[in-house]
C-alpha cells in the first residue's frame, strides 16, 4: 500500500524539482511543467514496478486511493474559488475570459485532427 | 443540550479537514442523486458536484465577503487544504498511473503546437478585448491579455511590467471567469468538439491552460482524460509567465508605436 503512495510522492517531488529548475534556468519565478514531468515519471515508475514484479493489489490501491480522491478534491477547489471577484470584475473580465474560452474550444478540433489518428481510438 | 451543541461546533472547527471531507461527501452524494434521478445520468455527477462547489463558493463569498469561498466559513477552513495546490497536484499525478505513454508520444507535437497557440491566442484575444474597452497602454493590454491566459499569468506579467493594481485585479478576474467557464462548459461542448480521446485532451489542455478549469472540466466529462489534459496545461502558466513580460510586451509596444 505504502509503495504506491511513496512512488507517487517521489514522482511529484522529482517533477516539481525539475519544473522549478527549468523555471530558474529560464529566469522566471515558479514552476514550468512540474506536474507534467511528475506524471511522465509516474508512468515510467509504474512500468518499472511492473517489470520488477512488485505490482500487487496493495500497490495499485496506494495509487488508486489518490486517483479516486481526485474529483472530491476538485470540488473542494471549486468551492474555495473567489467566484464573487470573478463576477465583480465587470464586463472586461467576463468578455476577455469568455472570448478566450470560446475560441479555444473552437480550436480543439482544428488542432486535434481526425479521431482515427489516435492510438487505440475506436474510429468512427 | 446546549453543551452538546457547543461541543459539536468546537469539534467541527478544530477538525476542519474532517468537516471538509464530510462536506465533500455530502456534495458528491447529492450530486450523484441529482444526476441519477433528475437527469437520468445524462449530466455527469462530477459536473453537478463542481457546479455545486462553485455555487457554494459564490454564496459563501457574498455572506463572508472573503476571497476563499467556503474556506472562509467558520468550520470549513479545511476545504482550503483539501482543494489547495498540494493535494490537487498529488491527485492529478496519481490519475496518470492509468494513462498510456504511447498516447503521449503520438500527441506530443500537436500538444506543443496547442500550447504555443493557446498562450499567444489568449494574450491576443484578451489584449484585443481590452483595446476594444478603451485600454491603450501596452502594459495594461499585456496584463489583461495575461489574465485571459490564466489568473496567474496576468498578475505575474502585470507585476513584472509595473501595471496598476486595478488592472492586475481585472486580470485576476478575467482568469477566474475563464477557469469557471471551462469548468462549467467543458462537459456540455465536449461532444461537439470531439473531446473524447487522449489526443484531443492533450490539445485541449494546451489550448486552455487553466489547470483548475481543464482538470475540473475533463473530470466532469470523462475522468480518463484528466491526466492528458493536465499534462499540457502544466506547462501553460510557466510559458505564459515567460512570454508575457518578454516577447508579448515587445510585440504590443511595436504594434502600438506604429499607430
Amino acid at each position: 500500500m505504502m509503495l504506491g503512495t511513496v512512488l507517487l510522492a517521489a514522482c511529484l517531488l522529482c517533477g516539481r524539482c525539475l519544473g522549478e529548475s527549468l523555471a530558474r534556468a529560464l529566469g522566471i519565478d515558479g514552476d514550468v511543467g512540474g506536474v507534467g514531468f511528475a506524471m511522465v515519471a509516474l508512468m515510467l515508475g509504474t512500468a518499472v514496478v511492473r517489470r520488477c514484479g512488485l505490482d500487487s493489489a496493495a500497490f495499485r490501491a496506494g495509487l488508486g486511493y489518490w486517483a479516486g480522491m481526485y474529483i472530491p478534491i476538485v470540488v473542494a477547489m471549486a468551492a474555495t474559488q473567489n467566484v464573487v471577484a470573478a463576477l465583480r470584475g465587470g464586463w472586461v473580465a467576463v468578455l476577455a475570459g469568455g472570448v478566450a474560452v470560446f475560441v479555444a474550444f473552437a480550436a480543439v478540433p482544428l488542432l486535434a485532427g481526425r479521431p482515427t489518428e489516435s492510438v487505440g481510438s475506436m474510429g468512427e | 443540550m446546549a453543551h452538546l451543541i457547543d461541543g459539536l461546533a468546537a469539534t467541527l472547527g478544530k477538525e476542519s479537514i474532517v468537516t471538509g471531507l464530510l462536506f465533500l461527501g455530502a456534495v458528491m452524494a447529492f450530486a450523484g442523486f441529482v444526476s441519477h434521478r433528475w437527469t437520468g445520468g445524462r449530466l455527469h455527477a462530477s459536473a453537478i458536484a463542481i457546479a455545486l462547489g462553485l455555487m457554494a463558493a459564490l454564496g459563501a463569498g457574498l455572506v463572508t465577503s472573503g476571497s476563499r469561498g467556503m474556506a472562509d466559513v467558520a468550520g470549513f477552513g479545511g476545504l482550503a487544504i483539501l482543494g489547495g495546490a498540494t493535494l490537487r497536484d498529488f491527485a492529478i499525478v496519481a490519475t496518470a498511473s492509468s494513462s498510456r505513454f504511447e498516447e503521449l508520444i503520438v500527441a506530443g507535437p500537436r500538444g506543443m503546437l496547442a500550447l504555443l497557440c493557446g498562450v499567444c491566442g489568449a494574450f491576443a484575444l484578451g489584449g484585443m478585448v481590452a483595446y476594444g474597452c478603451g485600454y491603450r497602454d501596452p502594459i495594461d493590454l499585456a496584463t489583461i491579455g495575461g489574465g485571459a491566459a490564466t489568473y496567474i499569468v496576468g498578475p505575474v506579467t502585470g507585476a513584472a511590467l509595473g501595471a496598476g493594481s486595478e488592472v492586475i485585479a481585472l486580470a485576476v478576474a478575467t482568469g477566474l471567469v475563464k477557469s469557471i467557464l471551462v469548468m462549467l462548459l467543458t462537459p456540455t461542448v465536449a461532444r461537439l468538439i470531439g473531446l473524447n480521446r487522449p489526443a484531443a485532451a492533450i490539445v485541449f489542455g494546451g489550448l486552455m491552460g487553466t489547470t483548475s478549469g481543464v482538470v475540473a472540466g475533463l473530470a466532469a466529462t470523462d475522468a480518463k482524460l484528466v491526466p492528458y489534459g493536465a499534462l499540457t496545461s502544466a506547462f501553460y502558466t510557466g510559458l505564459g509567465c515567460l512570454l508575457g513580460p518578454s516577447l508579448i510586451i515587445a510585440v504590443l509596444r511595436a504594434l502600438l508605436a506604429h499607430q
